[in-house]
């Protein structure tokens, strides 16, 4: 049996459905009363054990039969809402996500049969039995008898089907070699929820008993599920009746399969083309009402949980990679041309508003094609309502998270990657930032404690806080705990600024908490997070007030393929520097430079800013005309501080595709990658992060 | 040190380094292009001369002569690039003074020799015979292992 081409769907699915439970059933934690969510469960549940049988899942079947059991109970408000009951519906799901795990990992459910959970699942029923009079409530049943009624007449759709004059001439061929023609119309139960899988399983069984010469609606539309509950087919075989009524019948969620040896419409000549097109009319139009029914069904049944249908397609992402380079492509040849043009001076006019229309072009269709690339953070930070309850649960400590700006895009690379670095910083915070209840009650602060997760777009970046209101990091502890550790000495530590001790977390394996936990505090985290964040070019950022919390701030490019950057010349080699960090250009005459700590500084509209001289950190001479009359200083940031960068000329803005430098090379921090100029030289892309 | 077999007969690049002459196993090498404008990267291994552009690929280029501490000596119109393929579609450039020709060696021609630590030697796996010259056979294995090694 071949359903391996909706294996995705099922996975896709069932994941939508995992998080909608999980959702849900928070919800009803906190609302036991709330009859949508109820239903929105029921549903959901209903939904998941259908697909799971649907594709022979029998073990995620049973789990899932039995939990939605325990929720039509609820439904039909005969068993109540408690803590105990949500901790044993919970692991069922991460159990059903444990089958998920191994279907995607192998396509098959796996062998855990989950008895425990199953028997914690009919103890709930059993404990609620005793007190009231509950009858299983078998819920599709009655939708399926409801249907059932009806003439068998209409049941055969098959007889006002037109037949084309070629498709009777092959049947009139068929019936003359002995063959049998026949007529089906097959229906589907209504609770079906792939109906194209078992539309599919009907036609690939009947292709090894005969032909199928016509079916309505076309194999296409079926394929697509763009079909009602019944479909009818016209099949030219050897083999008897009822052999082919078996084939169709024996697929599991086939209603019913009504079927006859047909007739052939007389040939009539006259008649046939006229009755042709009326039947053609009849036929669209039949289709048509088909279709507005069916739209309504949709809305119907799914009204409570999605109202809007969103006009969406599903694209593979290594084919959206596969367009980003060809874009990628396509700015580095427009490159190109911009410098062969800026090289011959005697161009005409429209050559180079041609030019700058490709440019304008090219622009627009990277930003449309990074726009179908960005995920909101929602599909990442949407488990974590969950975790936070499990953890509350774990540590006994009583918190919630509020989040904010769900909505937010970034990358899908980047959403990928950005998921566990978030989840150990809520573990942190929650763990450590977060006190216990009982301190939290002598300190006087609300009994439960706040975990915020905000994420909002802020120019070219993304910056999402995860914030707690614990007690705060408490950087004399972090400083003697580095003294300890041998990581600074005494004296660093009676002279080092609270920023940089609590910079001190992190660096690997460091661990102020006194106690390892099984939720963090084993000292790998922080180091972990950093290396990743910085990884994606982005930065952390740490905020903590003794006493009233922490906040970690996490700044996150928007792309990370293409970026505008500020082309600079250092000692006659070429960088470019990311624009998205520089905040000014400024020109600086040889006098203002100051010196502090006999590090040069300037003096810049009442701030004092570094300088960094570039072509002593890339380790270049410099050249002899550099420092006539004044420096060209590119001021660049990271958070609030600021370092000047001195450069000998400034190239212009461009827009660069960034790559790797390849793997066997050692790249200094201070280079986050490479980019192809327009000329095909190479130039570097200097992190002006690491210089700040 | 792994040896790589020597089975029957295989196809070997030859370079020429002043008078001497060494042979790559040609299913290592991906390209030989002409010398182009490298890019240099600062604080990068020694041996490391920066990176190129190929075809829109950044690719490492090495110094064979850097890497072998051979003296130093001005690129002319024969120094080439050879690029590398790695396991996993990396790839390495190494330029190389002056590349010579493709010949075949079969098996009874090349002798084995034990490696030795710290110059060229332990990079070879043996010496070939051929037209009466000798040819340093290099494994390249060994050499990206060993790149790879320093590149933490």
């Amino acid at each position: 049996m071949d359903l391996s081409q909706y294996l995705e769907i099922f996975i896709d699915e069932t994941k939508e459905h995992l998080q909608n439970l999980n959702d849900q059933v928070l919800i009803l934690e906190s609302e036991p009363e709330n009859i949508d969510t109820v239903n929105e469960i029921f549903r959901a549940a209903h939904s998941l054990k259908g697909m799971a049988g649907t594709m022979g899942f029998k073990r995620m079947q049973r789990l899932t039969h039995d939990m939605e059991n325990v929720f039509s109970e609820i439904r039909n408000g005969k068993l109540n809402v408690n803590a105990d009951m949500v901790d044993i519906v919970f692991k069922c799901l991460d159990a059903i996500e444990g089958y998920l795990t191994n279907i995607i990992e192998t396509s098959d459910e796996g062998t855990e049969d989950n008895e425990e959970l199953i028997n914690l699942l009919n103890g709930v029923l059993e404990d609620n039995k005793e007190t009231t009079e509950a009858k299983p409530a078998e819920a599709p049943a009655p939708e399926v008898t409801a249907t059932s009624s009806g003439g068998e007449a209409d049941k055969k759709k098959y007889l006002s089907v037109p037949i084309a004059d070629f498709e009777k001439n092959a049947m009139k061929e068929a019936r003359d070699k002995g063959l049998h023609v026949y007529a089906t119309t097959v229906y589907i139960q209504e609770s079906c929820l792939l109906k194209a899988a078992r539309a599919f399983l009907v036609f690939k069984g009947l292709e090894n008993k005969g032909e199928i010469i016509k079916s309505v609606p076309s194999v296409q539309d079926i394929e697509d599920e763009r079909f009602d509950l019944d479909f009818t087919m016209f099949i030219i075989s050897d083999k008897s009746l009822e052999e082919i009524k078996k084939s169709i019948e024996n697929v599991s969620e086939i209603k019913e399969a009504i079927i006859e040896e047909y007739s052939i419409p007389a040939d009539d000549a006259n008649g046939a083309p006229s009755e042709n097109s009326e039947g053609d009319k009849k036929e669209t139009k039949k289709s048509k009402d088909k279709d507005d029914k069916k739209d309504d069904k949709k809305t119907g049944s799914k009204g409570g949980s999605k109202a809007v249908v969103n006009r969406s397609v599903r694209v593979d992402i290594e084919k959206l990679d596969d367009l980003m380079n060809l874009v990628s492509e396509l700015i580095i040849a427009k490159n190109g041309l911009v410098s062969v043009s800026g090289v011959s001076a005697s161009q005409d006019q429209s050559f180079n508003e041609q030019i700058e229309y490709l440019e304008r072009i090219t622009t627009n269709l990277h930003e449309s094609v990074m726009k179908v690339r960005m995920v909101p953070i929602e599909s990442v930070v949407n488990r974590f309502p969950r975790m936070i309850r499990d953890l509350s649960k774990k540590l006994n400590k009583e918190m919630e998270l509020i989040m904010t700006g769900e909505d937010t895009e970034l990358d899908r690379t980047v959403i990928d990657e950005i998921g566990d670095p978030l989840m150990h910083m809520l573990r942190n915070a929650a763990d450590h930032g977060l006190e216990p209840t009982i301190e939290r009650l002598t300190k006087g602060k609300p009994k439960v404690g706040t975990i915020r997760l905000d994420a909002y777009q802020d120019g070219n970046n993304v910056t999402i806080e995860v914030s707690d209101d614990g007690g705060g990091i408490d950087v004399e502890k972090i400083k003697r705990k580095a003294v300890e550790k041998g990581t600074i000495s005494e004296e660093q530590a009676e002279y080092m600024t609270d920023k940089d001790a609590v910079d001190l977390l992190f660096q690997p394996a460091f661990s102020t908490a006194e106690k390892i936990s099984d939720v963090s505090g084993r000292g790998v985290g922080l180091d972990v997070v950093k290396n990743k964040i910085e990884g994606l070019g982005g930065d952390v950022e740490v905020v903590t007030k003794l006493g009233e919390g922490t906040t970690f701030i996490i700044r996150l490019p928007l792309t990370l393929a293409i970026i505008q950057a500020l082309m600079v010349e250092v000692s006659g080699e070429k960088y470019a520097i990311p624009l998205n960090s520089i905040v000014t250009l400024e020109e600086i005459p040889l006098e203002d430079i100051k010196y502090v700590n006999s590090k040069e500084v300037i003096n810049l509209r009442g701030t004092v800013i570094p300088l960094v001289r570039l072509n002593g950190v890339l380790d270049i001479e410099p050249t002899e005309d550099s420092q006539e009359d004044g420096l060209i200083v590119v001021i660049v940031k990271k958070g609030d501080k600021q370092a000047g960068l001195v450069i000998d000329r400034l190239l212009g803005q461009q827009e660069i595709v960034i790559k790797p430098l390849g793997k066997y090379i050692r790249v200094p921090k201070l280079i986050s990658g490479a980019t192809i100029l327009g000329n095909g030289d190479v130039a570097l892309i200097i992190d002006s992060n690491t210089l700040v | 040190m792994d040896t790589v077999e020597v089975l029957d007969t295989k196809q070997y690049i030859i370079l020429k380094f002043d008078s001497e002459q060494y042979g790559i196993d040609i299913s290592y090498i991906d390209n030989i292009v002409r010398l182009q404008p490298i890019t240099r990267v600062p604080h990068t291994q020694p041996f490391f001369l920066g990176v190129i552009n190929l075809r829109g690929e950044i690719i490492p280029v090495m110094s064979m002569r850097r890497k072998f501490d051979l003296p130093e000596k001005e690129n002319t119109g024969l120094s080439r690039i050879l690029i590398i393929k790695v396991e996993g579609n990396a790839k390495i450039g190494i330029l190389v003074d002056e590349v010579r020709e493709v010949v075949t060696l079969s098996e009874e021609t090349v002798e084995k020799i034990s490696s030795e630590n710290g110059d060229i030697k332990s990079y070879l796996t043996g010496i070939g015979k051929y037209n009466n010259t000798l040819i340093s056979l290099l494994n390249i294995g060994s050499l990206i292992a060993d790149i790879d090694s320093t590149n933490v």
